[in-house]
């Protein structure tokens, strides 16, 4: 009975293999192409991470101030990296909308979804490059304190911010692109909605530049966010693509 | 000597009851603005239909108004 | 048709707020701590509660947008936010000066609530931009449904992080609204029934006034294709176009047809 049942199921699944690639693979050929064009163009990354050090300097001008501690530290810090992030969010979708990727990917027989992940992990590997620039910069530039004990507390909130920010930016930068003034709605968009972020990133670094508190309950927070959004967006972000 | 005898805490309290009632009020009178423009827009068309006697007539279902503007044809 | 019960609606909110104002200024006892500037509480509260259901409303509305492509669920979305943000600018305002009036500043941050509220405010204010800047019809009422349901889901996001986040330094909004006495608690939920009911009232008003201009058009786009083709078989084209007005104006033939068809079927 169960070798009966079992030969007619496997066959349609190899043929549909071949028709529709699975979601794994499509996943992967999207992120590689969106790679492959930020690695020939340059049009993402090093604005973001040259934004961000630059950022760095105004704040020292700014708040005249030779090196931060505590709050202060962190969200100087976070405010430049959600900056930074702004660019690339603004990006995302631009070549997409204006050159046909979009209506290239609606031909294909490929889940939509596929390129929402690939998008958000796009977005969170240009994120993770932003802050291979941004932190060290941060800590030579204006970080009062060494960082080097606090180090893994740092890369859990970034991983979790990274995640919130590279979901919620994509689903925004979708919404965005296909609007008249986009550059304009995108952070419009995606600042409120981080915000809930920037308070348990914020919050969750602050001790470790010295303020008081705990950064236990904000990662919790963080993953909370990310888990919310993260469904939501899987939830809407086919109806961003039925055209 | 003020009108009402209200101390302090009297006028945050009245000021928040006229936010109140303000929004609405605005509120009711942008949809006045809007009624205006309905009503401008209606007897704009009644004034088509009025002067456009022959082409209406073919597709009107009331008889009495065919006959009408078959009679001012 | 939607101003079908306007006129009970209207009435009901008329009575009830006039009642829930009495209550609160004749009824309700003065609070101990604030006294008289608790008053502001009947009204900064009930607002902000109602514009929050009606934000979180919307994303339900879109759902159900998404869900059928009914339009009227998009155009009832829509609305509802119109109306949370006007309510909002209430809401805002009312807080601020309560603050002022009890902290001496207009604005203070160590309120969860009124901080919370104006982050979503801020969000909400550019679901109207996000709609006017798309202009393929069908595609504007996705999107902004999309970011409808977003938005929902960001409202009790936003509540814990910022909760969260002043929650050891001023632990009382909440506090004071779960053990109120009960001549204060009456009041509060009559003033909650009559602001729920003016927020009922006004959607309606919003809906039966956008409804009546898209007739509006509807006719005047009749009558202009009219104007062009000249009783060419232009019918079945207009009467496409005018889908919502068209009963009224095709009474005679419609109820023999549509039983007839009903039969066969059956």
């Amino acid at each position: 009975m169960s070798t009966v049942s079992h030969e007619p199921v496997k066959a349609p699944a190899a043929v549909r293999g071949r028709a529709a690639p699975s979601m794994r693979a499509t996943v992967a050929a999207l992120l590689r192409k969106e790679l492959l064009i930020e690695l020939r163009t340059l049009e993402s990354v090093p604005g973001m991470s040259l934004f961000a050090v630059t950022i760095f300097v105004v704040f020292h001008f700014a708040l005249n101030q030779n090196s931060l501690a505590g709050n202060e530290a962190a969200g100087v810090l976070w405010v430049t990296l959600l900056l930074g992030a702004m660019l690339g969010v603004n990006r995302l979708f631009v070549a997409d909308s204006d050159q046909g990727g979009f209506d290239a990917f609606m031909l294909a027989p490929v889940n939509r979804s596929a390129l929402l992940l690939a998008k958000a992990s796009a977005l969170a590997l240009y994120l993770l490059v932003l802050e291979l620039v941004a932190v060290p910069a941060f800590a030579l530039l204006l970080a009062g304190a060494s960082l080097g004990h606090a180090f893994p507390t740092l890369l859990a909130v970034l991983a979790l911010a990274d995640a919130g920010v590279a979901v919620i930016g994509t689903l925004v930068a979708a919404i965005a692109v296909r609007t008249r003034a986009r550059d304009l709605l995108g952070p419009l968009l995606a600042l409120p909605l981080l915000i809930p972020v920037v308070i348990g990133s914020a919050r969750a670094s602050a001790p470790l530049f010295g303020a008081q508190g705990s950064s236990g309950r904000w990662l919790l927070m963080l993953a909370l966010y990310d888990l919310v959004f993260g469904l939501i967006s899987y939830a809407v972000f086919d109806f961003l693509l039925e055209d | 000597m003020p009108a009402l005898p209200l101390n302090e805490a009297g006028e945050y309290v009245a000021a928040a009851y006229i936010v109140f009632f303000a929004l609405v009020l605005i509120y009711v009178s942008i949809m006045a603005i809007r009624l205006r423009h309905i009503e401008r827009d209606l007897s704009e068309l009644l004034k088509l239909t009025e002067a456009q006697g022959e082409p209406a007539q073919e597709q009107e279902t009331d008889h009495s108004n065919s006959e009408q503007q078959a009679g001012v044809a | 048709m939607y101003g079908r019960r306007l006129r009970a609606l209207s009435f009901s909110t008329a009575a009830s707020l006039c009642l829930a104002l009495g209550l609160v200024f004749f009824f309700a006892p003065l609070e101990a701590d604030q006294g008289f500037l608790q008053k502001i509480f009947y009204v900064h509260v009930p607002l902000a509660i109602v514009a929050l259901c009606g934000f979180v409303a919307s994303g339900l509305m879109a759902i159900g947008y998404l869900r059928t492509g009914d339009s009227r669920w998009d155009m009832r979305s829509y609305v509802t936010i119109h109306m949370s943000l006007i309510f909002g600018v209430g809401v805002l305002l009312t807080g601020s000066i309560w603050a002022k009036g009890s902290w001496g500043h207009w604005w203070v941050w160590d309120e969860p609530t009124l901080v919370s509220f104006l982050i979503i405010f801020l969000l909400y204010a550019i679901y109207q931009p996000l709609r006017f800047a798309i202009e393929d019809p069908e595609r504007q009422s996705r999107y902004a449904a999309v970011f409808a349901i977003t938005a929902a889901a960001f409202v009790p996001m936003n509540f814990i992080a910022v909760r969260l986040s002043t929650a050891y330094v001023h632990p009382r909004v909440l506090g004071q609204t779960s053990n109120l006495p009960f001549k204060m608690a009456f009041t509060f939920l009559v003033c909650l029934a009559a602001i729920a009911l003016l927020y009922v009232t006004l959607c309606k008003y919003e809906m039966t006034a956008k409804h009546t201009r898209g007739q509006l058009r509807a006719l005047r786009r009749r009558l202009h294709s009219e104007d062009g083709l000249v009783g060419v078989g232009g019918r079945s084209a207009v009467a496409s176009l005018v889908a919502p007005a068209a009963p009224a104006l095709q009474m005679s033939p419609r109820p023999q047809a549509v039983p007839g068809r009903l039969s066969e079927s059956s």
